[in-house]
């Protein structure tokens, strides 16, 4: 068996209190479960420092962390607690460095759930923040895209949102972008955990004759679109689709425009759908499926 | 000189300080909103005069209407002059306004424009260095559910850390009482710190400090009255001035200091202004 995100998420941590005598700050961190496993059985003397449950007031301690030079690592165990935790991020941890001179950076792991927790806490938020500037967001999915988001956070001195979810935290394998060098039905921009669904999704569009490029999007922001992709999409008959776990009003529109305004094609997004969420199944919002995914490229080129 | 008349010094500079500011801003020679201090300088100078017979460097959050405090901490006026005028030798490098200013040389940090959030900001800096550290406030930013969290949270920690609260019983023109039955420092009580609800006056505020050394936190409900409204929009009526106050009760030493101070501020705004 091979390396986990969830064991990566671990490790890392483990290293960053303990070698790095680095601190770790969130609610209820010790309690059973360890959030989710990727927490080492440490304590406070160790540096997992136990805040009080007062969202925002954690959010602002932790900035002030930042600002003192202790580059925490802090804990949001669901995406949808950010409208409480992130004022302090990104109106002060994001701004301080332009205003001040005065470098705040942290990295906020802001964790997904994949529904059955209602209408705030399932799914990724991370269109909260991106649109805030002074801040990085990143999605890794992967063990080694874990690996690199922390330490490219460890050699930068911007705020840090890492969007998680936790489908992926059993996930062992990497995830690799393909681009056709001719010309394809599609071309695929996924984000955050719709990327587990891509291999899926090649399947059951080769079934139906629909060819397609995958490319994975692991930063959220800065989006920077390589001539690549422009190329590939370029060379798209229908175009492109940005799918995504959060509402599409936010990062899937936002990336969908930049790459239209790149090229000649138009880009479509796919991500949860417009309404609550809801506890049962039967009125829950999940991130769209390989299916439901194939079924908006249908519509697409059936002009529908 | 005595600690009454260090504090008299740094509360007249203030004061001269945010009256050039008041007059700059009428001339429209200050294009933005302003938060002044005058009339509350005498909490900030007091306090300052107290860190500094101590040689205590303490790590200092403020908000706006932070002049005073920026000053009394002996910041640069000539940088908070440029900031006031959106220059790029300001404090803030023109981007502070008068409410978002710092300084690095005294450990003065910046406020986001968020009431209150400089109070957990603080104590989350002061959980990370463990040094001396004082945060200030209004009366309406103490009200802010955030700053209550933090109150608590730096209790828990037993944490070296000073919260003021300047009470100037309004916000903007709302009244305490219209806003709340409760008060500050019994609110700190009840979340197991030291705390006590006083008057301006600078002996009344050593007394309370003198042998406090960051041994803990601690809370300070300072009553005040303003001069300027918010944004020095126009002046509050004949409330009480503790400035006036002391510069009548210290006499002719302090008329002197006084009158040099003001030299000294028309000056320095004449200077950065450009006029000769």
């Amino acid at each position: 068996m091979g390396t986990t995100v969830r064991d990566t998420i671990k490790e890392i941590t483990r290293k960053h209190l303990i070698e790095g005598k680095g601190k770790c700050y969130g609610q209820c961190l010790t309690a059973v479960g360890w959030v989710g496993g990727t927490l080492p059985e440490l304590y406070e003397e160790d540096g997992m420092v136990e805040l009080s449950m007062a969202d925002v007031a954690g959010g602002a301690i932790v900035t002030g962390v930042a600002l003192a030079g202790g580059r925490p690592i802090y804990v949001v165990r669901y995406q949808g607690f950010q409208w409480y935790n992130a004022v302090s991020i990104v109106n002060y941890a994001a701004k301080s460095k332009e205003l001040w001179n005065r470098p705040c950076p942290i990295l906020v792991r802001s964790i997904a759930m994949e529904g059955g927790v209602g209408p705030v806490a399932g799914s990724s938020h991370h269109s909260l923040v991106s649109r805030m500037p002074g801040i990085k967001v990143i999605s890794p999915m992967t063990p080694r895209e874990y690996q690199y988001a922390y330490d490219s956070y460890m050699n930068d001195d911007e705020p840090y949102y890492i969007s998680e979810h936790r489908k992926s935290y059993d996930n062992e394998d990497e995830l690799r972008t393909f681009i056709d060098d001719k010309e394809v039905d599609f071309t695929i921009f996924p984000l955050s955990i719709t990327r587990l669904e891509m291999t899926k999704l090649v399947e059951l569009a080769g079934a139906e004759n629909i060819t397609l490029n995958i490319i994975h999007q692991l930063w959220i922001k800065p989006f920077n679109i390589s001539p690549l992709w422009a190329q590939a999409l370029n060379r798209s008959k229908y175009g492109g689709l940005v799918t995504d776990d959060d509402y599409v009003d936010g990062v899937a529109s936002s990336m969908a425009n930049e790459l239209s305004l790149v090229t000649t094609k138009r880009v479509h997004t796919l991500g949860l759908d417009p309404r609550t969420a809801g506890f049962h199944p039967s009125v829950d919002n999940l991130p769209p499926s390989a299916e439901k995914i194939l079924e908006k490229l249908k519509q697409i080129k059936n002009g529908i | 000189m005595s600690y009454r008349l260090d504090a008299f010094k740094k509360a007249s500079f203030c004061r001269h300080f945010e009256n050039q500011v008041y007059q700059n801003a009428q001339k429209k020679h200050i294009k933005f909103p302003m938060y002044l201090s005058a009339g509350q300088e005498y909490i900030p100078a007091s306090i300052a005069t107290i860190m500094e017979s101590k040689g205590i460097e303490p790590n200092i959050f403020i908000q706006h209407r932070g002049h005073s405090t920026y000053l009394s901490f002996g910041a640069s006026p000539v940088e908070l002059v440029d900031e006031l005028l959106g220059k790029k030798t300001g404090c803030a490098g023109g981007m502070g306004g008068s409410a978002s200013i710092h300084s690095h040389e005294k450990n003065i940090f910046g406020h986001d424009g968020l009431m209150g959030s400089q109070v957990p900001i603080a104590v989350g800096h002061c959980y990370s260095t463990r040094k001396p550290t004082i945060v200030t406030m209004g009366d309406a930013s103490a009200e802010e559910d955030y700053v209550m969290g933090a109150l608590g949270w730096a209790s828990t920690k037993n944490l070296p850390i000073l919260f003021i609260v300047e009470d100037n019983n309004l916000s903007i023109l709302t009244e305490k009482k219209v806003r709340r039955n409760w008060e500050m420092d019994d609110v700190a009580k009840a979340f197991k710190m030291k705390a006590v609800n006083i008057q301006d006056d600078p002996l009344v505020i050593k007394m309370h400090l003198e042998d406090y050394n960051f041994e803990g936190p601690m809370l300070l409900n300072i009553n005040t009255n303003r001069k300027y409204w918010h944004s020095g929009a126009g002046q509050d009526g004949d409330n009480f001035d503790r400035y006036e106050n002391e510069l009548k009760a210290l006499g002719e030493e302090a008329t002197k200091i006084d009158l040099e101070n003001k030299q000294l501020v028309e000056k320095l705004w004449e200077q950065q202004l450009g006029i000769q």
